[in-house]
């Protein structure tokens, strides 16, 4: 099969080596032989915060929710956001298919200003209790 | 009061002209940094924050990869490219047997048995019964093993390659992904 050649370590690879070092998690020397270590917390998704509904000075628009995602401070940035998954995970009183955690699914559309906050639009509007609330930002749809 | 009038003329033809389809299947393009050998991170689903090795770029705009099994649990799997972080490592894929990976890409390699739906005197018989559990199918084992084996022998080649497949990418505090190269 006809591929690219192995041309030294990746970027991510690199990153990975170099923790595995710092947190002397596995012997990277014993290649591959040490395979179990400690779980991970596997998270994928950042943190986000919602502050609000876009809104002018007296109008609210609850279809458009901001979002100021952690680490996120400009616009730059804030792009790479754009189309990703947002999910406002919460617990509700009463079960449904047998669990009490609920979600509401949205994605980024846009930034928000200069200052990295993003618009975001959710299948069913974030209820207004939840400004302040944290919402997961997944990594998906990826176009790394 | 109906304003459907009688025609004047009729058409000298009886069939009318089909319309013609003006719509082609064309195979989905995908990201330049998708390419065969390419270690992917996996961001959804049973098998999130896996790092597997991509084998092929499937016509219907999937992608086909595996762990290797032995290395991390990832069996052949097809996965959506929209869920899954291309990194710039890369893995040679020589002496994969290509005959096998068009098998395992080919249609209906995934697809789910059919139950057969008699219900004969055989069945009601095991109603009582636990029903048998699932089994690998042997022939997606034998794939399965013939893939990995001269994928795990090239990974042998390089160091630290099969502790890196075998570990899990995760985002800590301050993590940035935006920032991130990978």
């Amino acid at each position: 099969m006809a591929t690219g050649k192995t041309d030294g370590l990746g970027l991510d690879m690199l990153h990975w080596l170099s923790d595995e070092v710092v947190y002397n998690r596995t012997k990277p020397l014993a290649m591959g032989m040490e395979m179990k270590r400690e779980r991970d917390t596997n998270t994928l998704h950042r943190h986000g915060k919602h502050l609000s509904y876009q809104r002018g000075k007296r109008t609210t628009n609850p279809n458009t929710s901001l979002l100021k995602i952690e680490g996120v401070d400009t616009t730059e940035a804030a792009r790479f956001y754009e189309g990703k998954k947002v999910a406002f995970v919460y617990r509700a009183s009463t079960e449904r298919r047998g669990t009490k955690i609920r979600v509401i699914w949205g994605k980024v559309t846009r930034p928000h200003g200069n200052s990295g906050v993003v618009r975001a639009q959710f299948r069913s509007n974030l209820p207004p209790k939840t400004f302040g609330a944290s919402v997961r930002i997944m990594l998906y749809p990826s176009s790394i | 009061m109906s304003d459907a009038k009688a025609q004047k003329y009729y058409p000298a033809d009886e069939d009318k002209a089909k319309k013609t389809v003006r719509k082609t299947i064309r195979p989905a393009k995908l990201r330049a940094s998708l390419q065969p050998g390419t270690v992917l991170i996996l961001l959804a689903g049973r098998f999130r924050g896996k790092r597997v090795v991509l084998l092929k770029q499937l016509p219907q705009g999937v992608l086909l990869v595996t762990g290797p099994y032995k290395v991390n649990g990832v069996p052949l799997r097809r996965v959506n490219a929209r869920y899954v972080i291309a990194t710039s490592t890369k893995v040679d894929l020589d002496g994969i047997d290509d005959s096998v990976v068009e098998k395992v890409g080919g249609e209906g390699y995934f697809a789910r048995e059919k139950k057969s739906k008699k219900q004969g005197e055989e069945q009601f018989f095991k109603q009582g019964e636990k029903p048998e559990s699932k089994k690998v199918s042997s022939n997606r084992a034998e794939d399965q093993r013939s893939v990995d084996k001269a994928l795990l022998a090239n990974l042998k080649k390089e160091p630290f390659l099969l502790s890196y497949l075998g570990s899990t990418f995760s985002l800590r505090k301050g993590d940035r992904p935006h920032e991130m190269v990978f």
